[in-house]
């Protein structure tokens, strides 16, 4: 079966087996938002816990849970993505966020529209920062589970901005 | 006229040579990632014999013209063909009248209608609707957009553990009710439900029934009358024939009574500075130059439904269904589990079932890897998804091209996923 390997690292199929901070955080204090993938029924909760958001993006995410349910690229991206952005400031998310996306855009066609990734950015430092995350790179050649993968990270897009505003 | 059903591949009737129906599919000879492909979808689309992709073909190539507009010959035949394609439809459906026949998009775009026009001129506020758990997202959203402006009621039917429709309550269900809408079929269970007597119900409270007929109408013989429908609307793509082409039929003096739906040219008789009057129906109801091809195309797809048999589809049908239960509780024992009704007479050939924990994404990747295609996800029916306590499932659902082989091969595929996601 070539190719699925590349789709089902091993390591992927560990923070499924495996889930890293699943659970729920009381919200509040906690802010508490929902992730839909409309075309495969994937559901995702993002619990985060900031210190204090009057920092902004110095602001630091002390805390963070998973729920819902999904499938291994959904579940697995989630997890990997709360144990490397657990104990982070806003701002060192929001550029993990951005390498993240900018590794699941498929290059051909071109960005994701909202990405405005530095191409430099994209090479060298991104691959150092994401580090098991980068496991998830052979989802790019299944367009399909592209949107699995970044589901997680768009609802903490989300979270962020919400726990910002509040 | 141009276009003669010569095309149409015979088969001697009471025959159902599965290999040589499938020769009729062009599509079916392809292979993916270097397997043979093995095609579990019909029930989101099924695939076209050659005679419809002809048919099509045919029109563009010998009579394209504009319909109902011009005195030339090729619009003659233009519309002379669609209208033949009008009357086979009517037939296949045994509606009497082919002026009952309206020409849509899609299903979605009938149910659409139904509510919209029929909807809007007799619901008032604090009626009642009557759905089931069963439901599409087609035949529950137009509703809730509907019941959400004119504050009426949104009522269900219930679903027993084998997702068989809960006529318990129906009486005190049906009090208030002005349309009960139910599928004939469902699209992730399989299910067929008694739209008989639900109807015969309806109608004795005053209600009107409209039938999603998307999963039911390409599978069983239908008979509008004998469902005891006011509304029915299907889908071409499911059965055969094209994309973009769907109908909706209704009793004569139901269409008579409503007001159009969408305004345009085709569907008046006169257009004055202070108003129009429209055109009777079914014309009133297709404003804009109709998809003229994917008519023709449908109406070939029924010459290939029929030369084959309705009645020998479901016996077919049914012994699939009958095999595939069997085969794949007797292969995986608790590893499956199969939802709906564990009877072949009891529902279609739409199969939904977990397996092994995988989830329907994972599953439906590593059997595409196998040539095998089966939809994962919530098939357009959350509600129901979340019934049954699930997310998502992965679905399998046959049609006329398929055997046992390709049963058997979801079998072979399912035990290569058990292996690759085994923790």
């Amino acid at each position: 079966m070539s190719g699925l390997e590349d789709l089902y690292r091993e390591i992927i199929l560990d923070h499924y087996r495996s889930p890293r901070n699943r659970g729920e955080l009381d919200s509040p204090p906690a802010v508490r938002v929902e992730g839909f993938n409309p075309l495969c029924g994937d559901e995702i909760v993002v619990y985060i816990d900031v210190d204090d958001s009057a920092n902004g993006d110095a602001a630091v995410v002390t805390d963070i849970r998973i729920g819902g349910q999904g499938c291994s690229i959904s579940q697995s991206s989630a997890s990997m993505m709360s144990a490397a952005v657990k104990g982070r400031s806003i701002g060192e998310i929001r550029d993990l966020t951005k390498s993240f996306k900018s590794m699941m855009s498929i290059h051909e066609e071109g960005l994701d529209a909202d990405s405005d990734a530095d191409p430099q950015e994209d090479s060298a430092g991104a691959e150092l920062k994401l580090g098991d995350l980068e496991a998830l790179r052979g989802v790019v050649k299944f367009p399909v589970r592209i949107k699995c993968a970044t589901l997680g990270w768009n609802t903490l897009q989300q979270g962020i901005d919400e726990a910002l505003s509040s | 006229m141009a276009i003669d059903q010569s095309e149409v591949e015979q088969h001697a009737p009471g025959e159902f040579d599965v290999l040589r129906i499938k020769s009729d599919f062009p599509i079916l000879s392809r292979t993916v990632h270097d397997k043979p492909l093995v095609f579990l979808d019909s029930a989101a689309s099924s695939q076209k014999p050659r005679s419809v992709l002809q048919s099509m073909d045919t029109y563009y190539e010998t009579i394209n013209a504009n319909v109902h507009r011009a005195a030339y010959t090729l619009a003659e035949e233009a519309t002379n063909a669609m209208e033949a394609a009008r009357s086979k439809v009517a037939a296949f459906i045994g509606a009497t009248d082919a002026n009952e026949v309206v020409f849509t998009k899609n299903a979605t775009e009938s149910i659409n209608l139904i509510a919209r026009s029929w909807g809007v001129a007799n619901l008032e506020p604090g009626d009642a609707i009557l759905l089931t758990h069963l439901e599409h997202h087609a035949n529950i959203v137009p509703w809730q957009q509907l019941a959400a402006e004119r504050e009426l009621e949104i009522r269900w039917i219930p679903l027993t553990q084998d997702s068989q429709l809960d006529l318990s309550n129906l009486d005190s269900l049906l009090d208030g009710v002005k349309i009960v809408a139910l599928t004939s079929m469902s699209n992730v269970v399989g299910t067929i439900t008694p739209v008989r007597a639900i109807a015969d119900a309806a109608h004795a409270a005053g209600a009107v029934v409209a039938v999603d007929g998307c999963q039911s109408v390409p599978h069983l013989p239908t008979d509008v009358h004998q469902l005891g429908a006011d509304f029915l609307s299907f889908s071409g793509h499911k059965m055969l024939g094209p994309t973009g082409i769907g109908v909706l039929w209704a009793r004569k003096e139901l269409l008579e009574a409503m007001p159009p739906f969408l305004g345009g040219g085709g569907m008046i008789l006169d257009v004055r500075l202070d108003g129009f009057v429209a055109a009777e129906a079914p014309h009133k109801f297709e404003a804009g130059t109709p998809p003229i091809a994917e008519i023709i195309g449908l109406g070939a797809a029924i010459d290939y439904l029929n030369n084959l048999g309705m009645e020998a589809v479901r016996q077919h049908e049914m012994a699939l269904t009958a095999f595939a239960l069997e085969h794949l509780s007797n292969r995986f024992g608790d590893r499956i589990s199969i939802y709906g009704p564990q009877s072949a007479e009891l529902r279609g050939g739409a199969m939904s079932f977990a397996f092994d924990e995988i989830h329907p994404h994972d599953l439906s990747q590593v059997l595409d890897q196998h040539g095998v295609c089966v939809r994962p996800g919530h098939h357009c029916a959350k509600p129901l998804m979340r019934l049954l306590g699930v997310g998502a499932t992965a679905r399998a659902s046959w049609y006329v091209y398929n055997d046992e082989a390709d049963i058997t091969a979801l079998g072979d595929a399912l035990e290569a996923a058990g292996e690759f996601f085994s923790f």
